[in-house]
């Protein structure tokens, strides 16, 4: 059964025999089938279950009879300590102003970035809204030199980890800035450093991925001990869970004690499916104990409890034991501009959720009351955020797009002497029928293609 | 769409091209005009003359994605048998192909899976094996890959495996929506036909418009017993509007039809692509006076019907073939193969392929990669001029 261990104050569900073992030894341990058996033992080492005691009570494990793993928080809704026994959180007020104006920053571009979508100037938009929380608190935790692998709800992460608002805007317009060069959807975006990948639309593809990259990064600082050793962290909803990528993921970086963070945003939907049609468990929490895997589930409307979670679990992963933290929300937006989730839930649903809580008020109350932050400052900042989302958003609108012959590069490191010729041949199309195509939107016109 | 799933609003979207506007200047690459094309049935008295439709058939202005539903709805009344599922199914779909089916229908037969399509496409597998006539959604072609092991290594091979026990799965069809929008970028705007094409064991159909979406849906459900992968190029499921018989009818897989007869060239394609034929054909027999280009819709892409397109280029001595996904590969190379063997001798020109670049459909340039209406006619040209 799980056996739980308590850390400052945070339990994480554990996940047993192997819970403890430093990584750089590798590989859990686990006694072959060779292993003698004591006469008269209570219980004989399977090769598959090494620590299982018989029974005569034929009793079969009902989940709906165990209780659910409890959702840690530090604030209340109130933005009040839940535990007075406890400290504050051990975040200095200037890192907290920060987290907030990220979350704001977020909430403020969606807000803007909808709106521009609904007006017919970008073909796509994806908000967070409900989730800033999450994605701000843990990216908090991680390093620069943390990796993240992310799904295309975590604006958060990019605008924590420094992802400017010139950055969003170039990649939304898939303009002559943009990283991704133009080829990506809207949201898909991506950066070297702090790395995190550019976002793939295919589900949980990412999950897998990070496992590997964790492994990786952990080879890599065994070998160059003079460097600060390095987690992944790998963002996913509690739709793509159901997907075989996920299940593939935590099994290996189980085996391989890959030091990886899987953060998993469980915000009720999957487009339309609830996550009753979703799933019958408790969560996907429950999973990681199935995996053996150290698990937590926190609030994540509150950006304390996702933030010391994430850097506990951080230390966890460092030690050799991937993690999987199950961040509860509600998706208060639709899916996406392609979305109207009306279709399918009562309005009346997400008011009351919007209502309920929210990360970014219940964050506020705390700065208010500690005397960090005002109505004056509030509207201060959103004037501001609103104002510099709109320079960016009007600069990156107007600006050119990437030249033609990002079409064909990069599909292999070198441009094949096919795609050479079907470019000579575009070429000619271009040539032979001017008034046919209007390259005048593209940085160097025709010249592009060279 | 996954991540992005879910272009629901499509129409509107339609409006604005993200990968670049048309040129103000065009005169062929301009939008498909799906009111006026010969390809759909504006009239219902157009229908009368279709040998593949019910005589005396009452008929509807219906949209691709209202034919589609009508052909589900068609198949749940037809049969107790036949299953309805996939993400988002309950609430009528991304692209509403199931609305309104689990009211009608109850969530037994129609029901919302959780989000794994290797999942969908093996519990479809089994059902279909146990008699069942699973209808199976992937809510894009793209995101079809996760279900590539139980279609290629269990779908298609069923049959040949079971031998003399004679299981099969007879009666599955996956159904997934395919093709570029102008704004899908890498994954949202892919055609994998060929790939599934490459598979014995599995039958690819790719329908054109709303009527011929209906007959072949039906068709793959009802009268075959092999696993049919379907494709529905989703561009055109609010674009395309044409009268649709009411009653059952099945257009029979695996037979190609000649949608425009004609003795100099033969354009082969399938899907959204032939809308872009049919305008560049129309441009270049004003242009060109006296020619006259027959068009093919291939409608199934394998097993496919290689009588009829050899039978054409015999006639006419000059092909080109036209799909949306990448060259490399791709069905033009099957068609242009098997033409040269069959039909070599009355070869005039080379066989031509007009397709997508090799590349992967980059954002802002989508139109420059996919086939469009002036690549189309120059290709022709150049085959007649050869």
């Amino acid at each position: 059964m799980r056996s739980r261990t308590t850390m400052k104050g945070l339990r994480m569900v554990n996940r047993g025999l192997n819970a403890r073992v430093p990584w750089r030894i590798g590989t859990a341990q686990r006694w072959g089938s060779t292993i003698s058996q004591r006469p008269g033992s209570d219980r004989v080492h399977f090769p598959g279950a090494v620590n299982s005691k018989f029974t005569t009570d034929m009793s079969f494990i009902k989940p709906s009879d165990l209780p659910a793993i409890p959702t840690y928080r530090v604030l209340d809704s109130d933005g009040e300590l839940v535990d007075k026994t406890r400290g504050p959180p051990n975040v200095s007020d200037k890192e907290v102003l920060t987290w907030y104006k990220n979350m704001l920053t977020v909430s403020i571009m969606d807000v803007v970035m909808f709106e521009a979508q609904r007006q017919g100037r970008l073909s796509f938009y994806m908000v967070s809204a409900g989730e800033e929380g999450i994605a701000v608190g843990s990216a908090a935790a991680l390093t620069p030199d943390d990796v993240v692998f992310a799904q295309y709800r975590e604006a958060g992460v990019f605008q924590q980890r420094g992802f400017t608002l010139k950055n969003f805007m170039s990649q939304l317009f898939a303009n002559c800035n943009d990283t991704g060069n133009g080829r990506n959807m809207p949201v898909h975006y991506g950066q070297n450093y702090p790395r995190i990948y550019t976002i793939s639309s295919p589900l949980a593809t990412q999950i897998p991925q990070a496992s590997g990259a964790a492994y990786a990064l952990k080879i890599q600082d065994s070998q160059n001990p003079n460097k600060d050793p390095r987690v992944v962290a790998c963002y996913f909803g509690e739709g793509a869970a159901s997907e075989g990528d996920f299940h593939a993921a935590l099994n290996i970086a189980a085996t391989r004690s890959c030091p990886v963070i899987f953060l998993c945003r469980n915000n009720g939907y999957a487009i339309s499916t609830p996550t009753l049609e979703q799933y019958r468990g408790d969560g996907i929490a429950s999973r990681g104990v199935g995996y053996g895997i150290d698990t937590i589930r926190v609030d994540g409307n509150d950006v304390f409890a996702v933030y010391e979670a994430m850097q506990e679990a951080r230390k966890r992963a460092l030690t050799g034991s991937p993690v999987l933290i199950e961040a509860m929300s509600y998706r208060v937006s639709h899916h996406s501009t392609s979305d109207d989730s009306f279709a399918y839930r009562a309005r009346v649903e997400v008011e009351d959720w919007k209502r309920r809580d929210n990360p970014i008020t219940r964050l506020r109350k705390w700065l208010e009351k500690k005397g960090l932050w005002s109505e004056e400052q509030e509207k201060e900042a959103r004037d501001s955020l609103r104002a510099a989302v709109l320079k960016e958003f009007g600069e990156a609108e107007k600006e050119k797009k990437p030249p033609l012959r990002n079409a064909f590069t990069d599909v292999y490191e070198d441009v094949t002497e096919e795609a050479q010729e079907q470019m000579k041949e575009l070429r000619r199309l271009l040539e032979e029928y001017p008034e046919e195509y209007d390259l005048r939107p593209y940085k160097d016109g025709i010249k592009g293609l060279d | 769409m996954a991540f992005s799933r879910a272009p629901r609003a499509l129409p509107r979207l339609f409006r604005r091209h993200y990968s670049g506007a048309p040129s103000p200047k065009a005169k062929l690459n301009l939008p498909i005009d799906y009111k006026t094309t010969p390809l759909l049935y504006h009239t219902p008295s157009a229908l009368s003359g279709v040998t593949e439709f019910p005589a005396a058939a009452t008929s509807k202005r219906l949209n691709y994605f209202q034919a589609i539903n009508s052909a589900l709805r068609t198949a749940l009344s037809t049969s107790d048998k036949v299953l309805l599922f996939g993400e988002d199914v309950a609430f009528g779909g991304v692209f509403r192909c199931s609305m309104d089916l689990q009211t009608e229908f109850g969530s037994d037969r129609v029901f919302n899976t959780p989000l794994t399509e290797q999942g969908i496409a093996g519990f479809a597998i089994g059902a279909a094996a146990e008699g069942m006539k699973p209808v199976a959604e992937i809510q894009f072609a793209d995101y079809v890959f996760p279900a590539f092991d139980q279609i290629i290594n269990e779908a298609a091979k069923f049959r040949y495996r079971e031998g003399g026990t004679g299981i099969n799965v007879g009666g599955l069809v996956i159904r997934m929506p395919c093709g570029a929008v102008g704004h899908g970028a890498l994954y949202h705007s892919q055609s994998p036909e060929s790939l599934f094409a490459h598979v014995p064991g599995v039958r690819v159909v790719v329908p054109r418009s709303p009527s011929q979406a209906k007959g072949l849906l039906l068709s793959s459900i009802f009268e075959h017993n092999d696993p049919v992968i379907f494709m529905e190029p989703k561009i055109l499921y609010r674009a395309a509007v044409e009268y649709v018989p009411n009653e059952y009818y099945t257009i029979p897989l695996s037979k190609a039809e000649v949608i425009k007869p004609g003795k100099d060239l033969t354009v082969i394609s399938y899907g959204q692509p032939l809308y872009m034929c049919s305008a560049a054909i129309s441009a270049l027999e004003k242009a060109m006076p006296g020619v006259n280009v027959e068009l093919i819709d291939l409608r199934t892409i394998y097993p496919w019907d290689r009588q009829t397109v050899l039978e054409s280029v015999r006639k006419t001595g000059r092909a080109i073939v036209v799909h949306e996904s990448m060259i490399n590969y791709g069905v033009g190379a099957e068609v242009a193969a098997t033409i040269q063997q069959g039909a070599f001798l009355r070869l005039e020109a080379p066989v031509k392929r007009v397709a997508g670049w090799s590349t992967h459909t980059g954002l802002t340039y989508e139109q420059f990669i996919l086939p469009d209406v002036a690549r189309i006619y120059d290709a022709m040209k150049q085959t007649l001029e050869y």
